[in-house]
């Protein structure tokens, strides 16, 4: 072990307690360039205190979840313009399942038809925020879902946000 | 651990963030090795930190290395919350032949007062455990709290843009004073080349041995082989070693404080009246126990 010690502590929480910020990844798959709403979004969840990673334009699928996992990300939120949602969302939510980090909690925002969202909830996704969305309520359903069991993509379809509810 | 160690890297992720949230304490190895495994990139914002260490990580990946980097970005002193945008600079993490030899982790500065936590250093002595061969860390700032890089890294390199027409000013001295070598970047940019002259003669005034400048542009690449193969064997100045032991000295008391699990509780105790400073911090330097 080259003389490193390891020494636990027991009176820490884990990381989901909300006494340590949560680490968020903001992500922009397809490829229209405009990344003012994702930032807009990155900058209103620091301002809650979180700890955001914004990853740039144009990212595939594999870069985002690369990213998600050298972070440790806890949330992955994706930003789409483009309608390139309807099949990155699903793939982004598979290939985390497939390399093992289903307990990542994914949601997304942008421009998404509402008859868009079925699929995507069915897929994992477990909150989409169109334009008008208050940084208020996201804010809310990220606190909400980090205090979930049931939040993590690899929960497949089950419970998502419904701010009317 | 031993998944880290066999190059899970959501394993390692969750190693660090361990760490980063004081589970888990790794202490510092004992080394016989003179070349350094910890390296601080540090200058003011905008400076092209992130775009450089980018460069450099290419040359590095090709010359064989596999190496780690913390990113830390401060956080904001009222939401506690922290953008951490150096990553988006780092496009060797997109790059399939070199993804494999970096690993890129953002660090948000948290609690702490000065430009690093002392907690980046566990970090690394970690990232280095597990199989890593150097880690870099980049650190914002500029000014009197940036000596602080000095508590965590083995060699600090300090990287300036071109000159702003103000000089080399006080307050960065004290930087100067400990940086292993400097590097002035947007060479494709007027007062470049002005501005390492001014470095150069400020390092000069008083002493023999100073570190050298170099001058190089990140967006072009001018220059980056050089300072690339030059950064691999730069020795340490002898001028730092004391004030490094201060910084760290200073960095570890603060830690103490900060982690002390009344800390916030006399804060408010101070704070309301209820409390005199003095038996507050008394309290707070005996310890947990
Ligand atoms: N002209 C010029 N711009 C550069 C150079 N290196 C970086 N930049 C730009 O400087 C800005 C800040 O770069 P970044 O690496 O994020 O700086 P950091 O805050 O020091 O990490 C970006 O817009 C870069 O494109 C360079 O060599 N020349
Ligand atoms: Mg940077």
């Amino acid at each position: 072990m080259r003389g490193i010690q390891r020494l636990f502590h027991n009176h820490q929480s884990n990381p989901r307690d909300m006494d340590q910020p949560l680490r968020i990844v903001i992500a922009k798959p397809g490829l229209d360039g405009h990344d003012r709403g994702a930032k807009v979004v990155a900058r209103a969840l620091r301002d809650a205190g979180h700890e955001v990673i914004y990853t740039g334009l144009r990212r595939t699928p594999e870069q985002i979840i690369e990213t998600v996992r050298d972070e440790d990300a806890v949330l992955l939120g994706l930003s789409s313009l483009s309608g390139a949602h309807g099949h990155l969302f699903p793939r982004i939510c598979e290939t985390l399942r497939e390399h093992n980090m289903g307990d990542v909690i994914v949601f997304g925002g942008g421009i998404i038809p509402e008859d868009d969202w079925p699929p995507l909830f069915e897929a994992g996704v477990r909150a989409l925020f169109g334009p008008g969305t208050t940084s208020e309520e996201m804010v809310e359903f990220i606190a909400t879902a980090v205090k979930r069991d049931d939040a993590g993509v690899g929960h497949g379809a089950g419970w998502h946000w419904n701010p009317s509810a | 651990m031993d998944a880290a160690k066999a190059g899970d890297r959501r394993a390692l992720a969750r190693l660090l963030s361990a760490i980063e949230n004081g589970e888990l304490h790794i202490q510092e190895p004992q080394r016989n090795d003179s070349d350094w495994k910890i390296l601080a990139l540090t200058g003011p914002p905008g400076v092209g930190k992130s775009c450089l260490l980018d460069r450099l990580l290419h040359e590095w990946v090709d010359h064989g290395l596999r190496i780690a980097v913390l990113a830390v970005d401060p956080s904001s002193p009222r939401s506690g919350g922290a953008l951490l945008g150096d990553r988006v600079r780092m496009q060797v993490v997109d790059d399939v032949e070199r993804k494999d030899s970096v690993y890129v982790r953002s660090v948000a500065t948290r609690k702490t007062s000065g430009s690093v936590p002392l907690v980046v250093r566990e970090m690394a002595f970690c990232l280095l455990d597990v199989g890593w061969d150097k880690v870099v860390i980049e650190t914002v700032g500029a000014g009197q709290s940036e000596v602080r890089c000095a508590a965590v890294a083995d060699r600090i390199v300090l990287v300036e843009g071109p000159a702003r027409g103000d000089g080399v000013q006080a307050e960065k001295a004290g930087l100067l004073e400990l940086a292993d070598a400097v590097i002035v970047n947007k060479s494709d940019l007027d007062g470049a080349q002005r501005h390492a002259d001014e470095l150069r003669e400020s390092l000069h005034l008083g002493h023999e041995e100073a570190p050298e400048v170099h001058l190089v542009s990140a967006l072009h690449g001018t220059g980056i082989a050089d300072v690339a193969s030059t950064l691999l064997s730069v020795e340490q100045s002898t001028r730092a070693g004391r004030a490094r032991w201060r910084e760290r000295l200073l960095s570890h008391h603060e830690r103490q404080l900060l982690q002390h699990i009344k800390f916030e509780l006399l804060l408010s105790k101070i704070e309301e009246g209820l409390m005199s400073f003095d038996e507050a911090y008394a309290e707070l330097r005996n310890g947990n126990e």
